[in-house]
């Protein structure tokens, strides 16, 4: 079938960028938005925008009720669920199976199978893949009994969930049960699942993903990307490819992400994401991600593929279009993500109005945004104002354009982190690229002490 | 007529051929702004969507939420002797939680003794979860921020009676 009206459950950056893929695909579009978005760039571009109800966002976008009736009401034959909110909930699948609507991304079973971190691991094991030493826990005690079988200190994670919402970092036994009661507190209200499991904390391991689209039967990759500049498990630097490995360590990343994706015949755009142990040329798989990432654009810019049009084929039934021989990688590509925090002191959220956004423009420049000047940043969602990508010829050449282009933004109204990456780009060791995900926290110290 | 990056690609490499170092162009639909940076050669732009978002359906619950936030500030009003209590405020704006999840008890109650480092609630601002400290030794006698309501920048959350705890 061809969809020629598409409902997006989502806002912000992403909102509008798949608005513009559906715009130029000559689909039609609905937005269905929060009352807190009714007035936001992605209803402003899109063809009709449906109010799924109060701002916050388990009244409205996580709302799978909502959701439906809106696309129902609308005709849309399709839904788009972006990242984050719903994007992989098995509930708005199988609710939109049941309405007769199509969901743009992998099948129920596929997201119940990844989407629940504690089956992903055992599907990944299936798939001949090494995954993290943990396991699910149900209660404090549990949590306890398997930190100190694995070992001090611990990640807790919500098997429900990604993005770092639920994710605490623990030491020892005595800061257990606020990080528990803090991330089943989190868990639950970003993914409307409190369970929590556990995970060995690697200090210094790189996390590098795989991005992989799927037809149901064939599965390419379309390469790596580091994310490795990582704070509180928020990713605020990508790029593509992971620089600094060896060619043989990241063609069995590829390999082992095609035949994770393989293995669950998986239908759709997804991302398979290793921790990398550099020293030992080893990698563990944390967890696969059934939806399109923030960071997708770095990906679009070195394979030349729209990923969202990928999307839309796939969930139309057509057979992927491209063989792995078929997609070629060039240059080297970086995103940056402009949030409204202020990054001095200790990222503290700036929600408010944005007075004047300007933004760099240019050969190999993207900027995927929300944002113009009178646009609200509503205290309810995440602080991501938009990203900032650069495609360069090599690397070096992307980190040059990447610092004019940082030069050349200007955000005002609400406090951004727009200098952290400026002084990021012109950092040495990041310059020599492939740092772990210890380094940001690094950085930020070795900043705060000059600065004292 | 929509404009794409792709089209600001095209419309720049046009400019990059001319000596002008500005342009403007406004439709109904959008406006936008392109300057070139005279000492670098660098452009910037700025982009206004123009086109007014076409809401096809208004919200049942709109009304439902502007009574709630009224009825949150109308709340409490100060009574001078009550200046020796101490408010616990929220540092950021944000949905209040009393309790560490959905159905579990509230971190407090009125009566209950805190420290100053005693969690009292959570608030979520912009999907993360920041715990709220008493930040007060003494004695919760009113709680001013239902669970689950919006509590503006330095809202009272609620208040406590100093003492040794």
């Amino acid at each position: 079938m061809t969809l020629r009206r598409i409902l997006i459950a989502n806002r912000g950056e992403i909102a509008v960028r798949v608005i513009r893929t559906c715009q130029r695909l000559g689909i039609e579009t609905v937005l269905a938005a929060s009352e807190a978005d009714l007035d936001s760039m992605g209803a402003r571009l899109a063809d009709i925008t449906i109010c799924i109800g109060p701002a916050n966002s388990s009244a409205s976008y996580l709302n799978v009720e909502a959701v439906i009736a809106a696309a129902v009401a609308s005709k849309a034959q399709a839904i788009h669920p972006g990242y984050g909110f719903l994007s992989e909930n098995q509930k708005l699948a199988a609710a939109c199976n049941h309405a007769d609507v199509l969901f743009i991304g992998p099948t129920v079973e596929q997201l119940d199978a990844v989407g629940d971190k504690l089956k992903a691991r055992a599907h990944a094991t299936a798939a001949g893949l090494l995954g993290v030493p943990g396991g699910e826990v149900r209660s404090f005690a549990e949590a306890q009994q398997l930190a100190e079988q694995i070992g001090w200190p611990i990640l807790i994670k919500a098997v429900g969930g990604g993005g770092g919402r639920g994710m605490k970092q623990v030491t020892d036994a005595s800061k257990l049960t606020e990080a528990m009661d803090l991330a089943t507190a989190e868990a639950q209200a970003s993914f409307s699942d409190p369970r929590l499991y556990v995970e060995r904390f690697v200090s210094h391991g790189r996390h590098i993903e795989v991005q992989v689209l799927g037809d149901g039967e064939n599965v390419i990759h379309l390469g790596t990307r580091d994310c490795s500049i990582q704070r509180r498990y928020q990713k605020l630097v990508e790029e593509a490819p992971a620089p600094n490995i060896s060619e043989t360590l990241r063609e069995e990343m590829h390999l082992a992400a095609v035949a994770f994706a393989r293995n669950l015949k998986y239908r759709g755009l997804g991302t398979v994401e290793f921790l990398v142990d550099c020293d030992r040329d080893a990698f563990y798989f944390l967890e696969m991600n059934a939806r399109i990432q923030v960071e997708h654009p770095i990906t679009e810019a070195i394979c030349g593929l729209d990923l969202v049009e990928e999307q839309i084929a796939v969930a139309e039934g057509r057979k992927l279009r491209w063989k792995q021989g078929d997609v070629k990688f060039s240059g080297h590509a970086i995103e940056c993500r402009i949030n409204a925090e202020d990054w001095e002191h200790d990222f503290c959220p700036s929600p408010g109005t944005v007075t004047h956004a300007v933004f760099p423009a240019g050969q190999g420049i993207r900027m995927d945004t929300h944002i113009q000047a009178g646009s609200k940043v509503p205290p309810f969602y995440d602080s991501l104002l938009g990203k900032l990508i650069i495609h360069g010829t090599d690397r070096k050449d992307a980190l040059r354009k990447m610092g004019r282009a940082l030069a050349n933004m200007e955000i005002t109204g609400v406090s951004t982190n727009l200098v952290m990456h400026a002084e990021l780009m012109r950092e040495n060791e990041f310059a020599r690229g492939g740092v772990n995900t210890a380094f940001l926290g690094q950085f930020l110290q070795n900043r705060n002490r000059e600065a004292a | 007529m929509k404009l794409t990056n792709e089209d600001v690609q095209q419309i720049l490499q046009l400019l990059d051929a001319t000596k002008y170092d500005e342009l403007h162009l406004e439709t109904e639909r959008f406006k936008l702004t392109l300057r070139r940076n005279p000492a670098s050669g660098d452009w910037t732009q700025e982009t206004q969507v123009l086109w007014a978002p076409n809401v096809v359906q208004a919200s049942p619950h709109a009304s439902a939420v502007l009574n709630s936030a009224a009825s949150g500030a109308a709340k409490a009003p100060r009574d001078p002797r009550d200046v020796v209590w101490t408010d616990v405020r929220a540092h950021l704006p944000g949905t209040f939680y009393r309790a560490p999840k959905p159905g579990a008890l509230p971190f407090v109650e009125i009566g209950s003794q805190v420290e100053t480092d005693t969690v009292v609630g959570i608030i979520e601002t912009m999907k993360l979860m920041n715990a709220v400290h008493a930040e007060t030794c003494g004695e919760v006698v009113e709680i001013c921020c239902d669970n689950a309501q919006f509590a503006e920048k330095d809202a009272v959350l609620m208040r406590i009676k100093p003492g040794a705890a």
